[in-house]
């Protein structure tokens, strides 16, 4: 499904990503560990077309198309999704008139009627009871005055509405309490499918007790160093990433 | 507002019936202004004496006023001897004779905006004939109006049939020699609406006015006057529309605003004159006075505009709070894109015991345009307890447009408290990668996030015009990303 080669990044002059080699199919589930620093959110932000990065070389295709040509907006059209590690938030605009948007814009490009108010509320509503968020929070700004675990929750609720066909998640772990990680996992696990693929950053293991990956990936210093299975992940726990030869200001958790 | 085919036809029919539009058709005036022009139009207007003398002794203060120079904003002078003080519609012949005829962008525009045709048909100029502004609601509300005893017609017909109240309140709350654009519009004001709502009445149904400039058209002085009478209430709406032309248009409107004990006035106004074109040729100048004098107890007034057309918009709805717990609103979208300039804000004039004062402004720069927020909030020595709160909120999309906030205060009085709250942001980059990741295209991201910081003054609008005002916004933002 994506295949990246020899990707090369960069911002503001400097160079972050420095020659990716990443194949994911259809089906699998693949995390990428690494550092903090080490270009994780980087790759992921490529990945979904944000203009503030460079690419300097190498290439990305989605089903054997070229993902690099693409703006952000159609990307996301074709089915790459975002789960941002730090969501912005849009003062005003309500959650439900936003994904409502996205929705309705999505469904434009596959030449599908538009959902009306009504309908798109009902779902709404069973949607954020799958990642145990208050309906209420529909009627808020976007990601106004959320708390950290209420916006990882509100951008795994859009991947379940939005139903993408490659799911980048950054960090969707991170400042969650054990709780809020089951319940965000539950939602992840619910995205497994045959015909999609996730793609989970992550700079702990613990996320992957909770949703097995098929691959592990090792990020350092803007380059893949290591893949392996399931047991890669738990070796990293055991043995940190300076058993890799890799420097990690924090590897506790 | 939505106006079937059947009223229009009855309004053609009411034209003819007055015999006015061949009246106009043949009377457009020579450029230039003195005072036989304004005795000319006063006679065309068929106006009692003292409405002649009236635009005379405003016309001769106008004579020794300069033109201000104070406002955030920068156009070439204006040339009063230029400009047609009585411009009648255009001959039929030289107007679009069908849409097919006319520029397909500003067809485009009404589209968007959810005009009706036979509504765009005339915004767009075609010769279709009706012309009509307060006159056709009062034409198609009269029976519940007039058993209401509310009086809405077009001012000059309030100055023949009404002449005691338009002597008594007309330029009792903005004076012929109050501003220079207000003394000319004194003297050479055209046609606007006048309202009367009586004592304890609460008008049943909200009155609307459509203002359309045709550079022949006769709105560019409109003067509307309103009174609500002890107790009463009533909800006023204004939109305007422009078609587009090359030349500077100037727009010098009057709006004065009467309110008694325990009375309340909700006046919106929804602004889209042409705002010129990316280069900056052509647009309006708006160049208004409006204000609205709370003199009984328990009065109170709210203004709640969208302004987003116009080259250059200068203006500066008012409330002078006299009587006793009265109250003062203002909530205010001010949008500026490619060349236009606004210079926009409020006074608060707190004169009474216990007055309040609300003010929002919200301002959104795109483009290279200027946007200034002017805003007064004043306390005399009576106004005992009296509050004012303030919030302006600036919005930038790009860096190349400016905002600036101008709130000056003045206090007479000890007791008098004023909060001010300021913010200064950007549409970020981040944002706008949000809403482009979840597949909304770059347009509409722009105007969704502008809506939802314009959400606070949107709520304050009667509901279609709230709708309107937010397709408004999305059309006048077009362009300003990429
Ligand atoms: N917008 C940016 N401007 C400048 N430097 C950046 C920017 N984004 C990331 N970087 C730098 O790129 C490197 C990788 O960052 P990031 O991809 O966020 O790592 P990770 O997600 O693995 O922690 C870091 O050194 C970071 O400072
Ligand atoms: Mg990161």
């Amino acid at each position: 499904m994506l295949s990246i080669k020899n990707l090369h990044a960069s911002v503001e002059g400097k160079e972050i990503l420095k020659g990716i080699n990443l194949e994911i199919k259809a089906g699998e589930v693949h995390a990428i560990m690494g550092p903090n620093g080490s270009g994780k959110s980087t790759l992921s932000q490529v990945l979904a077309g944000n203009e503030a990065f460079e690419i300097t070389g190498g290439e990305v295709t989605l089903n054997g198309d070229n993902l690099l040509d693409l703006p952000t907006e159609e990307r996301a059209r074709e089915g790459i999704f975002l789960a941002f590690q730090y969501p912005v938030e849009i003062p005003g605009v309500s959650n439900l008139q936003f994904l409502r948007t996205a929705v309705n814009a999505m469904r434009k490009h596959r030449g599908e009627e538009e959902m009306n108010a009504a309908e798109f509320m009902k779902l709404a509503k069973e949607v954020s009871k799958q990642v145990d968020l208050d309906p209420a929070f529909l009627k808020r700004g976007v990601n106004e005055g959320f708390s950290g675990g209420e916006k990882k929750r509100n951008e795994i609720m859009q991947a379940l509405l939005l139903q993408p066909k490659l799911a980048i998640l950054d960090e969707t772990d991170s400042g969650l309490d054990i709780d809020a990680l089951q319940v965000v996992s539950n939602g992840v696990n619910a995205l497994r499918a045959e015909d999609r693929a996730i793609l989970m950053v992550t700079h702990y293991q613990r996320l992957l007790n909770h949703i097995v990956p098929d691959y592990v990936h090792v990020l350092a210093g803007g380059k893949i160093v290591k893949s392996g299975g399931r047991e890669l992940a738990l070796e990293l726990e055991e043995r940190g990433y300076g058993w890799l030869g890799i420097k990690d200001e924090d590897t506790s958790n | 507002m939505a106006t079937t085919d059947k009223e229009v036809k009855e309004l053609i029919k009411r034209e003819y019936e007055h015999g006015f539009v061949t009246e106009i058709e043949s009377d457009t005036f020579e450029p230039g202004l003195n005072e036989d022009v304004i005795r000319r139009l006063s006679e065309l207007k068929q106006e009692p004496e003292f409405m002649l003398e009236w635009r005379l002794k405003a016309y001769r203060r106008w004579l020794e006023m300069d033109e201000p120079e104070w406002a955030h904003v920068d156009f070439p002078k204006v040339d009063y001897n230029a400009i047609s003080y009585y411009s009648a519609p255009k001959k039929k012949e030289d107007m679009p004779q069908s849409l097919d005829e006319v520029d397909p962008e500003l067809l485009r525009t009404y589209e968007k905006l959810g005009i009706p045709l036979h509504e765009r048909a005339k915004l767009a100029g075609v010769a279709v004939d009706a012309v009509f502004d307060s006159v056709s609601v009062a034409t198609t509300f009269k029976e519940p109006l007039e058993k209401a005893g509310v009086i809405f017609c077009p001012i000059s017909e309030a100055v023949q049939k009404y002449p005691e109240l338009v002597k008594k309140y007309l330029g009792s709350v903005v004076p012929a020699g109050d501003n220079y654009f207000a003394a000319l519009n004194s003297a050479v004001f055209s046609d606007g609406s006048f309202v009367y709502i009586p004592k304890g009445v609460r008008c049943p149904m909200e009155l609307s006015t459509y203002f359309r400039i045709n550079a022949a058209n006769t709105g560019q002085f409109e003067r509307t006057l309103i009174i609500a009478e002890e107790g009463s209430y009533v909800s006023y709406l204004e939109g305007c529309t422009a078609p587009m032309r090359d030349e500077n248009q100037l727009h010098a409107a009057v709006v004065e605003l009467v309110i008694l004990d325990d009375a309340q006035i909700k006046y919106s106004t929804v602004q889209n004159w042409y705002p010129g074109d990316e280069n900056g040729k052509g647009g309006i100048y708006n160049f208004v006075t409006k204000r609205a004098a709370c003199i009984g107890k328990n009065a109170k007034v709210s203004w709640t505009q969208v302004e987003t057309g116009s080259a250059i918009t200068w203006k500066y709805p008012s409330c002078v709070l006299r009587g006793e717990n009265s109250v003062g609103e203002f909530y205010s979208v001010a949008l500026t894109h490619n060349f236009q300039q606004a210079d926009t804000g409020t006074k608060m004039i707190h004169l009474g015991k216990n007055t309040k004062s609300t003010i929002i402004s919200k301002g959104i720069s795109a483009g290279r345009s200027s946007n200034a927020y002017r805003g007064l909030v004043k306390f005399g020595p009576g106004a005992d307890g009296a509050r004012n709160f303030t919030q302006c909120d600036s919005l930038l999309i790009g860096d190349r447009c400016g905002a600036h906030t101008f709130p000056y205060i003045e206090s007479k009085n000890k007791s008098a408290i004023v909060e001010h709250e300021a913010t200064t942001s950007k549409v970020s980059d981040e944002q706008m990668f949000l809403c482009r990741q979840r597949g909304i295209d770059p347009e509409q991201a722009v105007s969704m996030i502008v809506n939802g910081f314009c959400k606070e003054v949107f709520k304050e609008l009667p509901m279609e015009f709230a709708v309107e005002a937010g397709k408004l916004l999305e059309v006048s933002l077009e362009g300003s990303v990429g």
